[in-house]
């Protein structure tokens, strides 16, 4: 069997046992379990998609709570009910084209089975979610991709307070301060996985063709690799407008799995999280992104505990070892390196 | 708008812009010789403003004030003076300071809170300590990584502090006791320039008191900086950090100095801001941090002018804002960012800062 051959048959394989154990995990765990299994997809779909902006491109990115935002607000306004929007809104009258709009009951008019509706519905708002934030990603990118290093960080980060500014004043849309609530839950743990194994392809896809070559020249050396005619603001806006639609899949994904947001929930804590998270797993390892999530998503639940001594003791720990990475370990779990199956069938050395 | 009111904007506005100021000089300081986001600055300006009301108005535990005091001579000796031996000032004031500590651990009544000339020197000295400690434990082993990781390495500080804050002082905003002189009203009249009797200005003298400590404190930076060998030494550390070290610069000392004045500038901040806004709670640093840190790009980041133009032209800008065009008030926050952003694109070394160029 040849090498390709062999590994798209593991993939399969792998995919499969993964869709197995997921199967076996909604029938035998409970509903705390599942929303943990769950945060670790939503988490590692952040995680892959900043690690594509950083880790891969060199862009030091703290925006991601603005995009996620975007994507939240976005879906949650296609999925709520016309009669929720109705008593929600009490800062300002909802806007009147928002208010009958609801991607399900568009759905209801072409598919007889309401549960068909419902899931492409999600779907629809959730690729919406994504979409809006890829356009506001890439709004952003034309004037502040110019800037480099920490200064790119810091605009990216007050674009990302912007946002939540926005998106507090702007009531008749989002009903302000008061945030959303009542989001229907359609977020199951299938979607959250299989949003996550469509992040991965598609990343995985793209680093391993040509324009994820750029994409590292121009992390690795922007000059050399604009002397290699590498088009590079076309690549720095592109993986940062691709970064930026994953992280609004998540926060849709996030908005319909924990069903409140409220502008004050998208701050720099949760850029933080996700930071910490690329951190942790290795800088330019997709498959240390992937494990960082899961490692952090449920050494923070286990951690809740600690809360009960003092609150914000959790939050103390998580920092430490976010200090404890970057001085002792910088490169993480992984480093740069990568899963493959190749790794496991390398012929033994001869001795 | 009439011309009381303009007068009464303008003197908030420059408080306002004299806080931003003197936060702003600890990231432009720090920046111009690092070339380091220091993340952490506006926590350490949050944990200035908490030390002094700790000890005022919330009663810490006297031994734990003696603790913090011996800690941070613990971080000054540490770092400046090494394994040498101290040079013979160092003696005088760790007398004193054990003598306090020991009275006030064991003698002092209870309920007896010292006065505030102690406090503000008390979290003064415990901040630039932190601010010290901060540098050497967290920013000095990655002076040879690459910026960014140093960056990460600010912002895990930063979440430290503001969560320690949470864990010992509780996330609820405490209210800080303003000592009545500071905020009766003084009453000026203005019927010489309009012409009217009763138009008054009122202004409360911490308004009027922030702007002057500020340019006091400027004035004995620029002292610093411009006068003394200290000063000489981090301007050069500024210019080329190699060179610096080969004329014999002990440069980890000459940053930890820069780390320390930085952080009791800011500690200073700290103490007026409370009393200006009189609320203490563990995230305040988190927005006048970023302000002031825009201030200091506005100014040209490097510049100590440069910082204190930009912290008062940021405050006069908002306040401005806000009084001219009420509609905009939700907006306020989300001012200094755009501002920024037009910074950065527009004339990115600031008002007064030189323009660095990109060597291949």
């Amino acid at each position: 069997m040849t090498g390709a051959r062999r590994d798209c048959l593991l993939n399969v394989l792998l995919i499969g046992l993964l869709f197995f154990l997921l199967h076996v995990a909604e029938q035998q765990l409970d509903a705390y379990s599942i929303r943990i299994l769950s945060l670790v997809a939503v988490n590692a779909i952040l995680a892959v998609s900043l690690n594509l902006i950083y880790g891969f491109t060199g862009m030091f990115s703290l925006g991601h709570a603005g995009f996620m935002a975007i994507g939240a607000y976005v879906c949650a306004l296609l999925i709520l009910s016309p009669a929720q929007k109705e008593s929600m809104w009490i800062l300002e009258e909802i806007q009147p084209w928002l208010a009958h709009l609801s991607a399900p009951q568009l759905f209801a008019g072409l598919f007889s089975d309401p549960d068909m509706a419902r899931q492409l519905g999600f779907l629809c708002a959730v690729s919406l979610g994504g979409l809006a934030a890829a356009l506001c990603g890439i709004v952003i990118a034309l004037p502040v991709l110019r800037l480099g290093g920490d200064y790119l960080g810091i605009a990216t980060l007050g674009f990302a307070e912007i946002i939540r500014v926005l998106i507090v004043n702007a009531a008749s849309l989002t009903n302000g301060s008061l945030g959303i609530k009542g989001i229907p839950q359609y977020a199951t743990l299938w979607w959250n996985y299989g949003w996550l194994l469509f992040t991965l392809y598609v990343i995985v896809t793209l680093l391993r063709s040509s324009t994820g070559a750029a994409f590292k020249a121009v992390r690795d050396d922007e000059i050399a690799a604009r002397v290699m005619g590498v088009n590079t603001f076309y690549h720095r806006v592109l993986s940062f407008t691709i970064g930026a639609f994953f992280a609004g899949v998540g926060g849709a994904l996030t908005a319909a799995l924990i069903s409140t947001i409220d502008p004050k929930m998208f701050n720099f804590m949760l850029t933080f999280n996700v930071l910490m998270i690329v951190v942790a797993g290795g800088l330019g390892s997709i498959t240390g992104s992937v494990i960082g999530s899961v490692v952090i998503t449920v050494m923070l639940e286990l951690l809740r505990p600690v809360d009960s001594f003092a609150p914000g003791t959790r939050m103390v720990l998580f920092s430490l070892l976010l200090l404890g990475i970057i001085l002792f370990r910088r490169k993480g779990l992984m480093g740069t390196r990568e899963f493959s199956w190749h790794i496991l069938f390398r012929p033994r050395r001869q001795q | 708008m009439s011309l009381e009111m303009f007068t009464q904007h303008l003197f908030n506005a420059l408080a306002l812009g004299a806080l931003y100021g003197l936060i702003a000089i600890g990231y432009t300081m720090v920046y111009g010789i690092l070339r380091l986001i220091n993340f952490a600055h506006g926590d350490i300006f949050m944990v200035g403003a908490y030390l002094v009301f700790f000890t005022t108005v919330a009663f810490m535990p006297a031994w734990a004030a003696a603790l913090l005091v011996a800690l941070a001579l613990l971080v000054f000796y540490a770092v400046f003076f090494g394994t040498r031996r101290p040079p013979l000032w160092f003696w005088p004031p760790l007398f004193f300071f054990c003598l306090t500590a020991f009275y006030y651990g064991f003698f002092a009544p209870r309920d007896f809170t010292p006065p505030w000339t102690v406090a503000v020197a008390f979290s003064i000295m415990v901040t630039s300590a932190i601010g010290i400690a901060v540098d050497r434990v967290a920013y000095r082993p990655l002076r040879d990584a690459p910026r960014i990781s140093a960056l990460i390495s600010a912002i895990g500080v930063s979440f430290l502090l503001e969560n320690l804050g949470v864990v010992i002082f509780t996330g609820l905003p405490r209210p800080v006791l303003q000592p009545e002189a500071l905020v009766t009203p003084l009453v000026f009249s203005m019927s010489a320039l309009t012409g009217n009797p009763e138009s008054l200005v009122r202004v409360a003298p911490i308004a009027l008191i922030v702007p002057l400590v500020s340019a006091f404190l400027v004035a004995g930076l620029l002292y610093i900086i411009h006068r003394t060998k200290p000063g000489l030494a981090m301007r050069s550390i500024s210019t080329d950090i190699e060179t610096t070290r080969l004329m014999g610069v002990s440069v980890n000392k000459v940053i930890a100095l820069t780390f320390g004045l930085g952080s009791a500038l800011a500690a200073c901040a700290g103490i007026m801001w409370a009393l200006r806004y009189p609320q203490v709670h563990p995230y305040m640093g988190m927005l006048p941090g970023f302000k002031a840190f825009i201030a200091a790009v506005f100014g040209g980041i490097g510049s100590i002018r440069g910082a204190m133009v930009g912290g008062l032209l940021l405050g006069f800008i908002e306040i401005m804002l806000v009084a001219f065009f009420p509609s905009l008030s939700g907006y306020r926050d989300a001012f200094a960012f755009v501002l920024l952003i037009v910074i950065l694109l527009w004339r990115p070394s600031g008002l007064m800062g030189r323009a660095m160029e990109e060597k291949i």
